[in-house]
């Protein structure tokens, strides 16, 4: 039921783009500038996801597996630009370097913000491989380099391509960084359609084609993936011995520093910057406060209702695995895919035909998240409650307790840290975005994202590094959570 | 007075039922073991009765009552049967006392039941505990008093010391059994482990591809098998091919006298500890020590007679055979015989190692 509903207003885009005839699809298709959009998002998403592997799979490496002085801090500093919304990287390199702009300037950045989404999968399975298997290698006469070729690169390569899924789909989806940095991408196509013109439909084709990448994209990922299935080595993984680089420390540990400057370092040091000079400029504390409370409402709002959708649809997915759990797995691929300009183009046609009362209104803006974030909280509730082992619920229920008892005793809050963590990764993720908060925000109510895009849109980078740098707080706050619990998870 | 009775149990998962007609019935107050090889349908058995899984046909009564059948199906949380899963299962996000109280009233609660339960199991004190700070025979012990707190019809045990050392085990079977017997428990305990269920049970129901094989004490599983399958999977076993008429069997180590009167063809079974070795070789049939397995507290000797069939003996105390001594083998006690005819044996039955 949850998913249909989520699912009701992309159909209805669908339709709306078909509402111009074939011929005006296939027009809007073959126009030059559609397709020179598509090769341009196309090429960067396809750009960006290379560096990001390249840059993910080596400096997964170097932090788990090789003798890197101070990996362990390098293992966290790698990981923060995950935090860092990539708009607001955009925002810092440019109000750093104005000229900095088009394919380079939007590769950099992104490049910069997104290879954690490869990095964070591959340490994972790094650490969860079993070095037993590199030392049958080793002893069955295969060097180093060999083993890392033919074992450990098959072990990590499903992480390593899932999260070039990610990091593609991010790209193909971004529209805060691209439009900032002036690069003419899909989104971009999108948002101005539907800005500048009475004729909405051209919007809702290039809506439509935008998803049909994305799903392209999922499918193929899926089938590379399905190929390199790898059974798991039974038996508790020791930590393995680091690998001595040797003479390569020295470069490696620049390789990783210039990286963690760029990735962390500038931002920060330009939002620093920019801070202290709109300071003497004088910051509009009301405004910032009206926006900052705008995003908390806003995103809490999108939050509860995301996780009340989800948590039936998730107890379903865990405990009567099948058809619907792989629909739950897919779907959850398909919600990275479903970019937020799509979804918010979508409501806005949906709520000018079907509820003009609900449109820019509040309840919008939340439906709007609940679409874009739903796969993400069914996903946290589906493994938290598949960790609640179901002999628990038997024991439960032999011990007296009925269905509905057992649930609210036994399983809830088995998997309450776990459905916390995931509307605390809803929340974060709420906070941060953009085209469908621009779309469909209620009237009147601007949030932190908003606010920073329009400002610096127009250049007025002393004016936005305000609202940048309560926004990453805000952020912030959730991510820290989430980090607790996953390390405490890690624990037990 | 029966407890729990099955009546012509048939379950399953798949198109082919795992239990297949299952009779059986736990007098009350009784400690009823499980026996059979992996895949034989116990735990399905075990989920039937604790109203986990449905059945298709038969029926599973407690006492009088009625729980499951064709047409009925009792919620698992109004059966009255208490639950030891393997390895615990304690509810990780509750205290000891936590765990232990999950059943009760909060009347109960209040008797000191739960704590005159944890004394039982040999934990008083440790009710503010977490589950994760106890040890893997501790949590067994919670385990099984907070299943024995509601006061249950029968307790179900299913593997509860299969995780365990040899040493713990031993001790906590023997804690189960007396805190079973304070409380007057009716137990069905599910298990592979042959020693355990001959050790521990007042009963012991061996089960084989879904049906019944054998049910009777200990004592009688062991000496009088049903069948020679039951035989081999309750204990080792030195088998031989031989005739009998009169009440003795002719074997390759001489006359050995059966029980029963059955004359003809057939199987002849002695226990390896009925094999006795005279090291001198003076008196018995002759045969030679080809390996010699020590396990402390007695040891393992394999033979070869001079017609080349393998006898395994089980010696107590000190032995001093080596392999490729000349020794002297006699029997002791009765055999039991099968006749060929109506024993084939069972190859599902596998002999234990």
């Amino acid at each position: 039921m949850a998913a249909v509903a989520a699912l009701l207003p992309l159909g209805y885009l669908v339709v709306r783009a078909w509402e111009g005839g074939g011929d005006t699809v296939w027009r809007v298709l073959w126009q030059e500038r559609t397709l020179a959009l598509a090769a341009r998002s196309i090429g960067l998403a396809a750009a960006v996801a290379l560096a990001c592997l390249v840059l993910g799979v080596l400096g997964a490496w170097l932090v788990v597996r090789s003798d890197l002085p101070g990996r362990r801090v390098a293992g966290t500093l790698l990981v923060l630009p995950l935090a860092v919304p990539s708009y607001v990287a955009a925002f810092t390199w440019i109000a750093q370097w104005p000229s900095l702009s088009g394919f380079g300037g939007a590769f950099l950045v992104l490049t910069l913000v997104l290879f954690p989404y490869v990095l964070l999968p591959v340490a994972a399975a790094l650490r969860s491989a079993d070095p037993a298997l590199e030392e049958v290698a080793r002893s069955l006469g295969k060097s180093a380099p060999r083993t890392f070729m033919l074992v450990t690169l098959r072990h990590i390569r499903p992480a390593a391509t899932a999260g070039a899924l990610l990091v593609a789909l991010y790209v193909l989806s971004d529209f805060g960084s691209v439009s900032l940095l002036r690069f003419d991408a899909f989104t971009m196509g999108i948002y101005t359609s539907y800005q500048g013109t009475f004729d909405r439909t051209p919007a809702a084709i290039l809506g439509c084609v935008l998803v049909a990448l994305a799903l392209v994209l999922t499918a193929g990922e899926r089938r590379a993936r399905g190929a390199a299935a790898v059974a798991s080595a039974r038996g508790a993984a020791r930590a393995s011995a680091p690998v001595p680089l040797g003479k390569a420390r020295i470069p490696a540990l620049l390789g990783v520093v210039v990286l963690v400057v760029l990735s962390l370092g500038v931002p920060v040091y330009s939002l620093a910057r920019w801070l202290l000079v709109g300071r003497s400029a004088g910051v509009d504390v009301p405004d910032l406060l009206a926006a900052t409370w705008g995003t908390v409402t806003v995103s809490g709002l999108g939050t509860a209702l995301t996780v009340v959708l989800a948590i039936p649809v998730g107890i379903l997915a865990a405990r009567y695995p099948g058809r619907l759990a792989r629909g739950v797995e897919l779907g959850s691929f398909a919600g990275h895919a479903l970019p937020g300009i799509t979804v918010g183009l979508a409501l806005v046609f949906f709520g000018i035909r079907v509820a003009p009362e609900l449109y820019q209104r509040t309840p919008m803006l939340a439906f709007a998240y609940a679409v874009l974030f739903l796969p993400l909280a069914v996903g946290a509730v589906r493994t938290a409650v598949t960790n609640a082992p179901p002999v628990l619920e038997e024991v439960s229920r032999s011990l007296g307790k009925g269905r509905l008892a057992t649930q609210l005793l036994v399983t809830m809050p088995l998997a309450a840290p776990g459905v916390l963590a995931g509307a605390a990764l809803v929340f974060l993720t709420c906070a941060k975005e953009l085209p469908a908060t621009l779309m469909l925000r209620p009237t009147g109510t601007d949030t932190l994202a908003t606010e920073l895009w329009s400002s610096t849109e127009i250049a007025a980078f002393a004016a936005a590094a305000p609202y940048a740098a309560v926004l990453l707080i805000v952020a912030a706050v959730p991510a820290v959570l989430l980090d607790q619990f996953l390390r405490r998870g890690g624990r037990q | 007075m029966t407890a729990l009775t099955v009546e012509g149990l048939i379950a399953g998962y798949g198109p082919e039922p795992v239990l297949r007609g299952l009779d059986l019935a736990v007098p009350e107050g009784s400690l009823a073991a499980v026996l059979g090889p992996s895949g034989c349908g116990k735990t399905t058995l075990l989920r039937v009765l604790a109203g986990l899984h449905p059945l298709r046909e038969g029926r599973v009564a407690l006492g009088e009552r009625v729980l499951s059948a064709r047409n009925v199906h009792i919620a698992p949380e109004r059966r009255g049967i208490g639950l030891v899963p393997q390895e615990g299962a304690l509810f990780p996000h509750l205290s000891v006392a936590g765990n232990v109280a999950f059943g009760l009233s909060r009347a109960q609660r209040r008797d000191g039941r739960v704590d005159e339960l944890l004394d039982l199991v040999g934990l008083g004190g440790y009710g503010a505990r977490m589950p994760a700070q106890l040890s893997g025979g501790q949590q067994q012990r919670v385990a099984l008093a907070r299943a024995l707190a509601p006061r249950p019809g029968v307790v179900l045990l299913d593997e509860p010391f299969s995780s365990l050392d040899a040493g713990l085990r031993e001790e906590l079977r023997a804690d189960v059994r007396a805190a079973l017997r304070a409380t007057g428990a009716t137990a069905l305990l599910v298990t592979h482990d042959q020693e355990e269920a001959l050790g521990v049970a007042d009963l012991v129901a061996v089960l084989r591809d879904g049906t019944m094989a054998q049910l009777g004490t200990p004592q009688q599983v062991y000496l009088q098998p049903a069948d020679l399958g039951v035989a081999l999977f309750v204990g080792d076993a030195v088998v031989f091919e031989a005739r009998t008429g009169a009440g003795v069997a002719e074997t390759p180590l001489g006359q050995v006298p059966v029980e029963g009167g059955d004359t003809g063809v057939g199987t002849v079974l002695v226990r390896p500890e009925q094999v006795h070795i005279d090291a001198a070789g003076r008196a018995g049939v002759a045969a030679t020590v080809t390996d010699v397995f020590f396990h402390g507290h007695d040891a393992t000797v394999l033979l070869r007679l001079d017609d080349g069939a393998e006898v395994r003996s089980r010696v107590q105390g000190p032995l001093q055979a080596r392999p490729g001594d000349g020794v002297a083998l006699t029997v002791s006690g009765t055999a039991r015989f099968f006749p060929a005819a109506t024993q084939p044996v069972t190859s599902a039955m596998a002999s234990p190692s």
